[in-house]
């Protein structure tokens, strides 16, 4: 095959401008195409529950921390750490934290106030918020966490590589790495007299864990284990249904959730 | 070839070492692992039969496990439809092991035969045990 240089220019030139002006050829070929190839299957149509008519069962928590106090508190957190087999290590750097305590002014760090004096110095329970819209489930590369229809934020320890990218981009610390065997430890606090729940399993080294506001219970028809035992402060349910106990409780009191600003979407109020 | 005889020698005596083991065991091959089916709960049956049929359990279990975890943890279903229609709770440790309450007897007798070390173990137990 042989070309000389001017026929090489002309093909070169008009290859060019097809690179160039590659859609506006096209449109002018079948116009509106490409367009329609770039929308369909795109971003923008997951939504978060939002679409059409919305998820029937949508979980939440609401804690009421008017009716709280040290006692309470003491109670719930224990009663999570034994349904769930989570050992107390005792030292900050490897401590698991399903449910715990902490201060107004953590807890709404956007929005405290030092003159509120309700506020200020009562106790605020803390958990995973299951959010509508959770960073953690994003940033996961494996897909070891992911929400459920009902809204529960879930993690699968099969999967979970250990990665701590979701600890990174959850704004509420609400999960915990497993820096060491939790067994090891479990061991030691049965031979001090600890009970296991034999009816969970236990974790290994190298996972995140987090609440997952007692999915194995919800799967029984069971309530989570903290409002099992504190049915006055914590109260359970679904949030999509406008009859609920929950909606009507929202109804009457006055809620926080936190740092909404984020876009998160919480699944935790704070009745007020 | 220099040294020829020692070279011949220190070959045969590497020969003999490498080969030791082989034929130490050859012929005698280590026995087949029986599982036991020995738990009160198996023996208060009226019909000796797990979730599905025998042949597919032991052939298939570890897909079998592998999908009802999934199911269970993945999709949120938790009851699972046997080949008969009978209806079986989703639970490793709930469910399989409340049967075969004897682990060591029954799941790691093959495991350790076939050299295979699953994962399940990390996290789930033996709730019958004393020992995690």
């Amino acid at each position: 095959m042989s070309m000389d240089r001017r026929k090489f220019l002309k093909a070169a030139g008009l290859t060019t401008l097809v690179g160039l002006g590659g859609k506006g050829v096209f449109e002018l070929l079948k116009p509106g195409a490409v367009e329609a190839e770039m929308t369909h299957g795109g971003h923008g149509e997951e939504g978060h529950g939002e679409k059409d008519a919305g998820p029937k069962v949508r979980w939440a928590m609401l804690i009421d921390v008017m009716a709280l106090n040290k006692e309470k508190i003491e109670k719930i957190v224990h009663t999570c750490h034994h349904l769930h087999n989570v050992p107390n290590w005792g030292d900050p750097k490897n401590e698991i934290m399903w449910i715990w305590e902490d201060e107004y002014e953590h807890v709404f760090p956007d929005s405290y106030n030092e003159y509120n004096h309700i506020l200020n110095g009562m106790p605020f329970l803390l958990m995973c918020n299951h959010c509508d819209n959770p960073p953690c489930v994003r940033v996961c590369p494996v897909q070891a966490t992911f929400r459920r229809p009902d809204g529960i934020v879930a993690q699968d320890y099969h999967r979970c590589i250990g990665c701590r990218f979701c600890m990174a981009a959850c704004p509420y610390g609400s999960r915990s790495f497993n820096w060491l065997d939790p067994r090891v430890h479990l061991e030691k606090e049965i031979a001090e007299g600890r009970k296991l729940n034999k009816r969970f399993p236990t974790r290994m080294r190298g996972v995140v864990e987090k609440c997952n506001f007692c999915v194995e219970r919800l799967a029984e028809g069971k309530p989570p284990g903290c409002v099992e035992v504190a049915p006055d402060v914590m109260f359970f349910g679904n949030l999509a249904d406008p009859n609920s106990n929950v909606r009507k409780i929202l109804k009457e009191r006055i809620s926080l959730r936190r740092k909404l600003e984020l876009g998160t979407k919480p699944s935790v109020f704070y009745l007020i | 070839m220099y040294d020829s005889g020692k070279v011949i020698i220190g070959l045969l005596i590497f020969a003999g070492i490498f080969l030791f083991p082989f034929l130490y065991n050859h012929g005698s091959p280590a026995a087949k692992p029986k599982p036991s089916l020995d738990t009160p709960a198996i023996k208060a049956l009226p019909e000796k039969k797990c979730v599905e049929d025998t042949q597919f359990m032991i052939t298939t279990h570890m897909q079998f496990l592998n999908n009802w975890r999934d199911q269970a943890l993945r999709d949120g279903n938790r009851w699972y439809v046997n080949k008969e229609g009978k209806k079986v709770w989703i639970s490793l440790q709930n469910t399989c092991l409340k049967c075969h309450s004897n682990k060591k007897e029954f799941c790691n007798k093959c495991h350790n035969y076939a050299g295979v070390d699953p994962y399940c173990w990390d996290c789930h137990y033996d709730p019958n045990g004393s020992k995690l």
